[in-house]
């Protein structure tokens, strides 16, 4: 790849995504975009760029900008994010929102759907005491695509076989002819929405929980202390943020600290002036049994 | 009897996983050769010894003879068939308990329930790779 061409593709993921692509990087670029190159018809990396250059070449863009940020994901992805939720931030909200009833949680860069989807499987199995409360959970994902996917919430084999037990699987899907969809009524606990987390994320309000798992790390130190601040606004005083294993806000992000006993998680520092969790008044969606 | 159990059977040398803890022993049984060397070379890649065993039937003498930690299990076989098997596993009451994982292109959820309700521990539906074999042992504790 020549560097012209390599300099226009990095400054791109970096304006559509905040995806920072450096020279050592470059094996990644020819691993996901030399598929959608031979779709085209183009001989390579370099010819791709040419055809992205040309006007009108929006979709093409988009495919390229997709691919580069769709990670693989799958359910329940790392043990122990799930066990901090499960053993102690959400009894934690239930003990202390009892009265509000109502809990908000944010999936961020929620890719195809495993992580919201792994979130509502884990409050019906293992809270029903949540059943009459209002529970709203918003999943985002920079790409249309993906979350069209992740909407439909149809899966293959391989996808439900990855980190999903068994008696999950049976409880919680439909089988629709070779894939599996996950059925309705949890379908529609999550409120899927495009967005970009380099724009005004402070309009989707505020989070109990927000989990940002394994996205930071594509982005430069700037970009990532930006986006930590003002998750760390949308977090009520007892609020938690859940980060990836390679990710942290140290050194990056003066508004957050880490949460005792709980690795990966953060919530707002000590001292950091918070706003009262406001009751929220967007879609609201009860947990049936 | 057409068993070719093989108590320390190994296969390949693509030993990636680092593990310092004592080999856990899988019971592999199914009729085709294939998948079986398939499955012998990512287990013992995963820090286990295996055995073979091409039937049901040939599998309930092999755990007369040693519990394995784990049996992994098709459904389709002569002799005696995978659900079968499991019945008569799981009425052999082994100690310790082995973890029974069905491993078959019988992919139909009323399958699937059926081999739950018999004791099945987990379901791999054919094909399967690495990442899927691996994800399933991790939630048995297995890996």
């Amino acid at each position: 790849m020549i560097p012209s061409n390599f300099e226009f593709m990095a400054a791109l993921l970096k304006e559509k995504s905040g995806l920072i692509i450096t020279a050592d990087k470059i094996y990644l670029l020819d691993a996901r975009l030399s598929p959608i190159a031979r779709k085209h018809n183009l001989a390579g990396l370099d010819a791709l760029v040419m055809a992205m250059r040309a006007p009108l070449a929006t979709a093409l863009v988009n495919e390229v900008v997709d691919a580069m940020t769709t990670n693989e994901t799958s359910f329940f992805r790392d043990k122990t994010p799930f066990d901090a939720l499960k053993n102690s931030l959400i009894p934690g909200l239930v003990a202390r929102r009892a009265a509000q009833r109502s809990i908000r949680i944010w999936s961020a860069a929620c890719s195809t759907g495993q992580e919201p989807y792994s979130l509502v499987m884990m409050l019906r199995d293992q809270f029903p005491a949540l059943k009459d409360w209002r529970i709203e959970i918003v999943a985002t994902d920079l790409s249309p695509t993906v979350l069209q996917r992740a909407r439909d919430g149809v899966f293959t084999p391989f996808e439900v076989q990855r980190g999903l037990p068994i008696q999950m699987l049976v409880r919680h899907f439909d089988q629709v002819e070779q894939n599996w969809q996950i059925k309705p009524d949890l379908r529609r606990m999550i409120d899927f929405r495009p967005l970009n987390l380099l724009s005004d994320i402070s309009a989707l309000g505020k989070f109990d929980i927000i989990l940002c798992r394994n996205v930071l790390i594509y982005f430069d130190q700037l970009t990532k202390g930006t986006v930590l601040s003002r998750m760390a606004r949308m977090l009520p005083a007892d609020g938690a943020l859940i980060l990836g294993g390679a990710e942290s806000v140290f050194g990056i992000c003066d508004a957050l600290g880490d949460v005792p006993g709980l690795r990966g998680v953060y919530g707002p520092a000590p001292g950091m002036k918070t706003v009262q969790r406001p009751e929220f008044q967007q879609q609201q969606v009860l947990i049936a049994s | 009897m057409t068993s070719i159990y093989k108590a320390d059977t190994m296969f390949g040398d693509d030993s990636e996983e680092t593990v310092s803890e004592a080999p856990k022993f899988c019971l592999i049984v199914d009729d085709s050769s294939t998948i079986r060397k398939f499955s012998a070379r990512l287990l013992t890649s995963m820090n286990f010894i295996v055995g073979e065993a091409e039937h049901g039937l040939a599998a309930v003498e092999a755990c007369r003879l040693v519990v394995p930690d784990l049996v992994l299990l098709d459904w389709n076989m002569p002799e005696m068939n995978g659900l079968e098997c499991l019945k008569a596993l799981r009425a052999m009451d082994l100690k310790p308990r082995p973890a029974i994982v069905m491993c078959t292109t019988e992919n139909v959820l009323p399958k699937i329930t059926e081999a739950l309700a018999a004791g099945a521990d987990e379901y791999i539906m054919k094909p399967f790779d690495r990442d899927v074999l691996r994800d399933k042992l991790a939630q048995l504790e297995l890996v």
